[in-house]
């Protein structure tokens, strides 16, 4: 008999299937610390959650009210940034990927990106202090924390655009060299149009860590408090200070004695439930693009 | 035929870092024939096509010697490399649908050309697809995708594409490893009909497509040129070079 089953073959099942298993649970055990994180934040901070958190200011010395300064912060100081570092990102990542030659001065730039890529946020935000707010004289403002926040985004950014880039395959663009396009035609035709949705990933995957950094907006920009209109949507200017949700964190946990429990948990969950929106966007967005893939 | 050479190579050499792929090769293609060049893996085919057309500039490493002259003019000096990859057509050995519908992969290099007339574009495509014999199977979805199609098709949509920016000369590499017979055939004839109008080089392992098809034919081996004639004596059993003898009737060793 030709398919029949030896106590190898068995065997060789028998561990397949537990293989199968344990890879399984081991990928199934990361929802576990997700789901209890957040669990746990919104259990402890449900007596705050509410609308009104969402659009009201702090009140009676941030000890309690809402958060309204502060998310309309983070989204000036997210816009800002990513506003400036998406574009830069996306042209540096094509000049690498596209046009440069495997010489010293690029390999350079390669070295440049990757370390940047490695460096730890404080150090971003005492380069953004002793650059934006002293060297360049922007002060503590809106302007140097994007800055910053654009510095400490913007070498992702140009790898992971770069990785998008590279996907495609160089035959397409073989192809429409073979036929006279120039490296921009050949770009603009097949190569950003196939590598748009790794792009965009990337630099949404950004939105959520300039949301959440601390260090790099705490010294160039963002403050402890500020009065804010309750719903007023443009309460800061680019050359004053803000609030932002990670910042108001920090304060909220660890400055403000007397501050009613449930608040700070309550930011927590804001600020949890905001990157989950921005990455679920991401994937979502990811979907979309790659269902009209066109090979 | 006339016998105005139209491409003329002098003294050719190509190295890829310290690896020869060609080693000093002189020979001339005459206008409006077509060209067979056989040889086996490895000699060398492929790399002097990309030295022809300059597409051998993408491979950093390579380190290119002598000259080629098409119509006179020396590519390796010429200005404007652009209008030089128009003037060849370059069919590659696998096909390639670009990621664009079947229209735009043929509209791709007049437009990149700068050609914009809706009517003008329309008349090639039809044109095109039409020599490379495959307007009779896409006319009626041009807006699907070019990645879509069946490999044979693709291959075809790639030779229309190489006929797209009206080229003077074509280069087909191995066009035919990708497709059936039948198509094979129904291409060599539109091959024999294109001659009319242009320069065909036939880079092919199929020895009895360049029997077939071509006017002269040369063995490249090593990078060396073995041996280069007209057809007729490279298959007539008693070539210059026994080593053309055995590479043409299969005992190459
Ligand atoms: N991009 C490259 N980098 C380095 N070496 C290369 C490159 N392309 C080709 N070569 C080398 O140059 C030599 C000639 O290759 P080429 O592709 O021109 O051969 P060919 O005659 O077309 O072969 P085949 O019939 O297999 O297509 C080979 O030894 C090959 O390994
Ligand atoms: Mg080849």
């Amino acid at each position: 008999m030709m398919f029949a089953i030896t106590p190898h073959v068995r065997r060789k099942q028998r561990h397949e299937t537990i293989a199968k298993w344990v890879f399984f649970g081991m990928a199934a055990s990361m929802i576990v610390p997700l789901v209890l994180i957040i669990g746990y934040l919104v259990e402890r901070a449900w007596p705050s959650l509410s609308l009104g958190f969402l659009i009201d200011v702090p009140a009676r010395g941030m000890k309690e009210g809402g958060v309204w300064p502060a998310l309309v912060g983070t989204i000036y100081l997210v816009v800002l940034s990513l506003a400036v570092s998406a574009p830069v990102g996306v042209l540096a990542a094509v000049y690498l990927n596209e046009y440069a030659r495997d010489n010293w001065f690029n390999r350079i730039i390669n070295l440049a990106v990757i370390n940047l890529a490695g460096v730890p946020s404080i150090v971003h935000a005492l380069f953004g202090l002793g650059a934006f707010v002293y060297a360049a004289r922007f002060g503590y403002s809106i302007i140097s924390a994007s800055l910053t926040l654009a510095i400490m985004t913007l070498p992702v950014i140009i790898a992971s655009t770069r990785e998008a880039l590279a996907s495609v395959p160089r035959t397409f663009r073989e192809a429409c060299w073979n036929v006279g396009a120039t490296r921009w035609q050949t770009i603009k035709a097949v190569v950003l149009p196939n590598s748009i949705s790794g792009i965009l990933t990337g630099i949404i995957l950004q939105v959520s860590r300039a949301a959440g950094e601390t260090a790099p907006i705490m010294f160039t920009g963002a403050v402890f408090f500020k009065a804010v209109q309750k719903g007023d949507f443009f309460p800061y200017r680019l050359h004053e200070q803000c609030m932002a949700l990670s910042m108001h964190l920090y304060t909220l946990s660890t400055q403000v004695p007397g501050v009613k429990e449930s608040v700070p948990f309550a930011t927590a969950v804001l600020l949890l439930g905001a990157v989950i929106l921005v990455n679920a966007t991401a994937i979502i967005l990811r979907g979309y693009l790659r269902a009209r893939k066109k090979w | 035929m006339t016998c105005t050479p139209t491409i003329a190579v002098r003294d050719l050499r190509l190295a890829y870092g310290q690896k020869e792929a060609i080693r000093g090769i002189s020979f001339e293609i005459l206008r409006n024939e077509i060209f067979g060049i056989i040889g086996p893996a490895q000699s060398g085919k492929t790399s002097l096509l990309h030295c022809l057309n300059r597409t051998i500039d993408f491979t950093p490493e390579a380190r290119v010697s002598g000259s080629i002259r098409v119509d006179g003019e020396d590519v390796r000096q010429t200005r404007n490399i652009f209008a030089l990859r128009r003037k060849i057509g370059m069919v590659a050995p696998l096909p390639v649908g670009l990621p664009l519908s079947i229209y735009d992969n043929v509209a791709f290099a007049p437009r990149c050309a700068g050609m914009r007339r809706r009517s003008e574009l329309e008349a090639i495509v039809e044109q095109c697809l039409r020599q490379a014999a495959l307007w009779d199977e896409v006319k009626d979805r041009l807006d699907s995708l070019g990645t879509k199609l069946s490999g044979g098709q693709q291959q075809r949509l790639t030779i229309a594409r190489a006929l797209s920016h009206q080229p003077e000369i074509l280069c087909l590499d191995e066009f035919s490893i990708a497709i059936d017979p039948v198509t094979t055939m129904r291409i060599e004839d539109v091959l024999k009909e294109l001659r009319r109008s242009m320069t065909i080089i036939l880079v092919t392992n199929l020895t009895q497509q360049a029997r077939r098809l071509a006017d002269r034919t040369l063995f490249l081996w090593k990078g060396r040129i073995v041996e280069l004639d007209h057809t007729d004596i490279i298959f007539s059993g008693k070539p210059a070079n026994r080593q053309t003898y055995e590479y043409v009737n299969g005992i190459f060793g």
